[in-house]
């Protein structure tokens, strides 16, 4: 699970704008034009939310990756941001030559965003551009001096290749499950195993569960749960985080395991992941 | 004697400096089985310390109806978190003196978590408590619920639905409402927009299957 700091999590669900009326997709996909920065900023946001996947809103999403009249005083494009984080929830694959373009944006967020957004749209076309953006591996995965962020969005770009498959970039990724940063690790040890399904990696999240942090815990939760490491569900259950954090990591469990199988009938295993599941309601 | 016993119980509980010695307090209270101790035990739900809050829900569940009607009066309005916690008490105890505060629950609070106990709850209840003629309306009254319930936007609490209507089955002391459990478990298995709620209806479905065409001996 990807990092929100606070400045993104205010982006995340802005507040809708003073004067602004609740939308329609039609107005919503007026206002990405509209000449108050802050209505295209919410506009952008909006049509990701309700999943507007009308043709009109996506190329109207695809040229705000290109805006250029929204930015922060440290040069940043929230509009961008906002567009590349919507394209990745209406599935249409125009929208990935403009995003793998966002993937070279000065903005460290509009390159996550864009990251992000490309595993959920499982076009493979960018694996060898996401993968540019580990180049020089752990060595250069440093804090930017100042700044709260890595040199790269590494947790976005390797859970994406993590999601797509993609392994051509196991090398490239297998340093990084030992990186200093937790949530990074996480991610890679998540990737390796998508990559590998070597049990050794899901383990390695199990163990994560212990962590004193609750956050980190979390995150081993929702990885476990987007993984489908079944095996995890007990550990997961008896973790000490909220009811629906665990609700929704076993939710994952399950349909990996409903996916699994082609038998009519629910199988043992998935019959216990209910049991848990239950308990926790 | 138990007087004592309670105060140093409770001194411990509030003297508590951190969250793991809480736990170990609350546990200790629970563990003792005092009626005089449920006030202090249903406070506990709302210190915002899961340890000591499932330590809580314990102790009482253990009291059984002794703590019906104390949760009920001392259900805490604002904080939803405690809510969750008294409303998980209420469905393991499982007394129809609840059904009242488990239908308003499931259908209308704000809290996802609350109104997920709660829809597992009105499955579970012990109906045999309850006269005859009242308990089929009880019935009628928890079946309305999780039915509206099981139409929710979020798949947990339809999931929360499936286990209520699942229990409702099971207890059903009417077949109109076998029969209207079974019709929407079916139609949930296969048609909930949710891949986990569906295999959750199917479960149901199966188990309801098992309990009216057992295979064998049910006395064996």
């Amino acid at each position: 699970m990807v990092d929100f700091n606070s400045e993104q999590l205010m982006e995340r669900s802005p507040e809708m704008p003073v004067g602004a009326e609740p939308l329609t997709a039609d107005q919503a996909i007026a206002n990405l034009r509209h000449e108050d920065l802050s209505l295209r900023y919410y506009a952008a946001w909006w049509l990701g939310k309700y999943q507007v996947r009308d043709s009109a809103a996506v190329d109207a999403l695809i040229a705000a990756l290109e805006d250029e009249s929204d930015r922060t005083e440290l040069g940043g494009y929230p509009l961008r941001r906002n567009a590349a984080r919507a394209l990745g929830k209406l599935a249409d694959p125009r929208a990935v030559s403009g995003l793998i373009r966002c993937l070279d944006c000065s903005d460290f967020y509009v390159r996550e965003a864009a990251a992000q957004s490309l595993g959920m749209l499982g076009d493979r076309t960018c694996v060898p551009h996401l993968i540019s953006l580990l180049d020089g591996g752990v060595e250069v995965a440093q804090f930017v001096p100042g700044r709260p962020h890595l040199a790269q969005p590494y947790e976005a770009v390797i859970e994406s290749l993590g999601a797509l498959g993609a392994t051509e970039a196991l090398m490239l990724i297998r340093p990084f499950v030992d990186h200093a940063v937790a949530r990074v690790q996480y991610a890679a040890i998540r990737a390796m195993y998508q990559l590998t399904q070597e049990s050794v990696y899901g383990e390695r999240l199990v163990q994560a569960l212990n962590s004193n942090d609750v956050q980190l815990r979390r995150t081993a939760l929702s990885d476990l749960g987007a993984i489908g490491y079944t095996p995890a569900a007990e550990a997961i259950a008896a973790s000490a985080t909220e009811n629906s954090f665990k609700l929704f990591a076993l939710k994952g469990l399950l349909e990996h395991q409903l996916r699994s199988t082609s038998e009519e009938s629910l199988a043992p295993r998935a019959i216990e992941i209910i049991g848990l599941m239950d308990t926790l309601l | 004697m138990i007087d004592s016993q309670l105060q140093a119980l409770i001194s411990a509980i509030e003297q508590a400096d951190s969250p793991a010695r809480l736990i170990g307090a609350v546990r200790a209270l629970a563990a003792a089985r005092l009626e005089s101790g449920i006030p202090t035990l249903i406070q506990a739900l709302g210190y915002n310390n899961p340890g000591a809050a499932i330590a809580a829900v314990d102790g009482l569940v253990q009291l059984g109806v002794l703590a019906v009607e104390p949760l009920l009066e001392q259900i805490d309005g604002y904080n939803y978190g405690a809510r969750a916690y008294a409303i998980r008490a209420l469905a393991a105890i499982a007394d129809p003196r609840a059904l009242e505060v488990l239908l308003s629950a499931a259908a209308t609070d704000f809290a996802p978590s609350v109104r997920r106990a709660a829809a597992k709850g009105l499955g579970s209840l012990q109906w045999q408590y309850l006269p005859a003629q009242q308990c089929i309306q009880a019935q009628v009254e928890a079946l309305n619920v999780l039915l509206e319930v099981s139409e929710d936007s979020d798949w947990a609490i339809r999931y929360a639905a499936v286990v209520g209507l699942q229990g409702l089955g099971e207890s059903a002391v009417a077949p109109k409402i076998l029969h209207a459990v079974s019709d929407r478990l079916h139609q949930m298995q296969l048609a909930d927009g949710d891949l986990a709620t569906q295999a959750r209806a199917k479960f149901a479905c199966d188990r309801l299957a098992a309990i009216s065409n057992p295979q064998l001996p049910v006395y064996c």
